[in-house]
């Protein structure tokens, strides 16, 4: 079979992953413009879309495989290997970068020695830049898992990120 | 036993030892030995004091029954040596009361008039009952039993409203064209991808106040004559994602959606789509692919959305405040509405103000208010005492107006002239200590980022620009970066597919306009007079205001800082990285800035 997107041939899903996918395809499926949807909530249930989820959901909604990947790499929120335990992401909006993001990057690569957009080596923290997230007057902004942590401090910065180093 | 006259009490319950509340006591022992202050001074442990969560690790100190919160060990030397050695009290680490107002919103400032804000904060958005008592829903009531769909455009194009998104655009024109349109079905679309950073009206009403959008989006629907809506939420959004289902939910088991509303025959139905972290999604072609479940390239208008938009059918596509503020125009009436704001400008515009001014946040103003009002009245003036520099309208497609342009009034056509725009609403006040070709390529750095790849001009040229900015900032501009500059921009801007493109010119056209003398120093003096350039700056310990607490040696990322404990401490400029962060650190103000 031709191999358009240069996506490696599949390795397995695993079980309770494929339960996953296939419940969010049955309830989507007939809605129009399924793809975004399945993929949103895939994105969110399981973290990330494999090259091997790709395929699969291709398979299911009846839509090239290369359709599926332009997508997947279209929107900067999906991603394709999985993330650590938890994920820090650091706001560059506008009101962030000038209140002080830059730094708090500079002090979170000291501590973890992993640099933005990689997963510490024991897998307990990714760390990413983000868009604005909408808290602009509690600039500098993190987000944590979802949770939006905003007036953060230099010196009180550590203590968090070495938190969730631990947890 | 010693007399001592003075207790710390610090909490050590979980939170605040997970905080490092340890390190606070060893280096509140350090520090009171060193001070030899330890016979007078007496250190003890106890259970929580104040909100661990909130506050921890905090302290509570007597006699005086002074509550510091929030501290971390290199808060102490600072603390010991203005609270015990001084007898200062140091206002930085009391202990915050519970913010009883809302940070983002708050009491309406002087001279705001808030009716898309109206109900945030102040209902709960959750519940379909507590908007019902603020009138909601009364118009669309109204609207259906005694408006033809043809009354209702009437009625909001009398009332002046045009779109809040960006390009502002006749809210009642582009109804009407979808309406005209014979094609069915009709779809509406509710532009919620607020991508402008630094912008966040949108989401405030998304999540305090869903209903007023959904009952907005009724009636445009009625009037347009579609029957189905989406509302196109960032991902970046989830809180109001989730409040939006509810609402639609609840709109549904009130009868305000669904088939035959009121037993009138017309039917409507909403559902929420999210995005996924694009920006170029905000704009309307790319909303309606991504909608579609496609990428969200752009495409070519026209066609335009009117005629063929979602699924190739007439669609109409309208911000979140241009839908919200349709039921208050059928309640209280156009003239009511178009009494506020300019000739051309009617109304009221939500903005959301960040930068260096002292009241951050959103604010709700009739059109025709000027940029000083906005700034000094409303936002309280600028920060720490500092000057104004500049304001950034219209978020990094829009351009910068300095002091000599903040009596213009807000509105659309004046801002457009004057080499800016009002874009969505995000208002960036910069003062003195921000640099201009920063901040273009800030924003350069964005909109390059952003691009969609989709044609050439904008691909290729935004990342030509950008570098150019790189250079200049880098200390490595050379003669002729400005011409060359000024000919992208022009290029970019002429020759891009779509608005993203077009526009993300204009931040460096405007502030190469104003500041050319800021982009002449980097170039030609590599100064950066704003001292902000990394390259160009440098950091600097003045060894008078030093008290060697050695703060900011244990701050620096890369150990650049050296010193005796209590000598004055001095920077290593090989091995600095000038991230600025020992001169956040350094509570005695010790640090300079030099370029
Ligand atoms: C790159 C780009 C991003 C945009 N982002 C938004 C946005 O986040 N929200 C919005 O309402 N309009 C945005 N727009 C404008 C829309 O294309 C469209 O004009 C608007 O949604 C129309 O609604 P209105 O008539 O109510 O203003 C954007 C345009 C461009 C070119
Ligand atoms: S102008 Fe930029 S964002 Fe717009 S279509 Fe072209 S490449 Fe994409
Ligand atoms: S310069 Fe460093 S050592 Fe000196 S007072 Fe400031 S933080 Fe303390
Ligand atoms: S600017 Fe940053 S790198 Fe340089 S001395 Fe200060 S903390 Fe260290
Ligand atoms: S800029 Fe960071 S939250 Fe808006």
């Amino acid at each position: 079979m031709d191999n358009p997107t240069g996506i490696q041939q599949t390795q397995e899903i695993c079980e309770n992953k494929r339960a996953i996918i296939d419940q969010i395809i049955a309830e989507n499926q007939n809605r129009p413009g399924a793809m975004m949807v399945v993929l949103n909530e895939t994105q969110g249930k399981i973290g990330y879309i494999s090259p091997a989820m790709q395929k699969y959901i291709a398979k299911k909604l009846r839509v090239p495989v290369g359709a599926v990947h332009g997508v997947v790499t279209f929107y900067s929120f999906f991603t394709t290997e999985p993330r650590g335990k938890h994920t820090m992401k650091f706001c560059m909006g506008t009101a962030c970068y000038v209140g002080g993001i830059p730094q708090l990057m500079e002090k979170a690569k000291q501590i973890t020695g992993t640099e933005i957009g990689k997963t510490t080596a024991d897998g307990n923290l990714t760390m990413e830049i983000c868009r604005c997230v909408g808290a602009c007057s509690q600039a500098p902004v993190v987000t944590v898992d979802d949770e939006v942590i905003g007036h953060i401090k230099p010196n009180k910065f550590p203590a968090l990120i070495k938190k969730l180093l631990e947890s | 036993m010693a007399f001592y006259r003075s207790h710390v009490l610090v909490s050590v319950d979980p939170e605040c030892l997970a905080k490092g509340a340890h390190e606070v006591i060893d280096a509140l022992n350090d520090e009171l030995i060193a001070q030899g202050l330890l016979d007078e001074v007496q250190v003890l442990e106890t259970s929580r004091i104040g909100d661990p969560y909130r506050l921890g690790p905090d302290m509570l100190v007597y006699p005086e029954k002074e509550h510091y919160a929030n501290l971390s060990a290199d808060d102490i030397p600072y603390l010991v040596e203005e609270h015990f050695l001084k007898g200062r009290v140091v206002e930085k680490f009391r202990a915050q009361e519970k913010a009883v107002s809302d940070e983002e919103l708050g009491a309406p400032k002087p001279k705001e008039v808030r009716i898309v804000l109206r109900n945030c904060g102040k209902i709960d958005p959750h519940n379909i009952e507590d908007y019902i008592a603020e009138d909601g829903y009364q118009s669309l009531a109204k609207v259906i039993s005694s408006m033809t769909p043809e009354q209702v455009i009437a009625e909001v194009s009398k009332s002046g409203l045009r779109g809040r998104g960006g390009a502002g655009f006749p809210a009642a024109r582009k109804w009407q064209l979808c309406r005209q349109v014979p094609d069915n079905p009709k779809y509406l679309t509710c532009n919620a991808d607020e991508g402008d950073p630094g912008a966040f009206m949108n989401r405030r009403v998304l999540e305090s106040d869903p209903h007023s959008v959904v009952e907005g989006m009724i009636i445009a629907a009625y009037a347009i004559g579609a029957s189905r809506g989406y509302i196109y939420c960032r991902a970046e959004y989830p809180i109001a994602v989730q409040n939006l289902k509810i609402a639609i939910a609840q709109a549904h088991e009130f009868g305000f959606l669904g088939d035959d509303i009121f037993g009138t025959g017309f039917s409507f139905d909403l559902e929420v789509r999210m995005g996924a972290g694009a920006f170029v999604c905000g704009e309307e072609t790319a909303l309606i692919a991504s909608i579609e479940g496609k990428r969200g390239e752009p495409r070519p208008r026209p066609p335009f959305p009117a005629v063929k938009g979602v699924w190739g059918k007439p669609t109409n596509n309208n911000n979140v405040e241009t839908y919200a503020v349709v039921p208050q125009i059928i309640l209280k009436g156009a003239e009511w509405y178009a009494s506020m704001g300019t000739e051309k400008s009617k109304g009221t515009k939500t903005f959301a103000i960040a930068g260096d001014v002292i009241n951050t946040g959103l604010i709700e103003v009739p059109f025709g208010i000027t940029l000083r009002e906005v700034i000094f009245d409303v936002g309280g003036g600028i920060k720490d005492g500092k000057q104004f520099k500049a304001i950034q309208t219209g978020g990094p497609m829009g351009g910068c107006l300095t002091a000599e342009q903040l009596d213009l009034p807000l509105d659309y056509e004046a801002l457009t002239a004057a080499g800016s725009m009002m874009g969505s609403g995000g208002l960036i006040i910069m003062d003195h200590e921000t640099c201009m070709v920063d901040m273009a390529r800030f924003f350069m750095e964005f909109t390059q980022d952003e691009s969609c790849g989709k044609c050439t001009p904008c691909r290729v040229g935004t990342r030509r620009i950008l570098e150019i900015l790189e250079k200049i900032c880098a200390g490595e501009g050379q003669p002729g970066d400005l011409e060359t500059l000024e000919d992208l921009c022009y290029e970019v801007t002429r020759n891009s597919l779509c608005g993203l493109g077009q526009g993300a010119p204009n931040p460096v056209i405007s502030m190469l306009k104003h500041f050319r003398a800021e982009y002449e120093a980097h170039i030609y003096e590599k100064k950066c007079p704003a001292r902000v350039c990394k390259a160009l700056i440098r950091y600097e310990i003045q060894a008078a205001a030093c008290t060697g607490c050695t703060v900011c040696a244990r701050n620096c990322p890369v150990e650049a800082i050296n010193g005796e404990r209590r000598q004055a401490h001095i920077i290593d400029v090989d091995k600095c990285i000038r991230c600025g962060i020992c001169a956040q650190v350094c509570n005695f103000n010790a640090i300079q800035v030099l370029s």
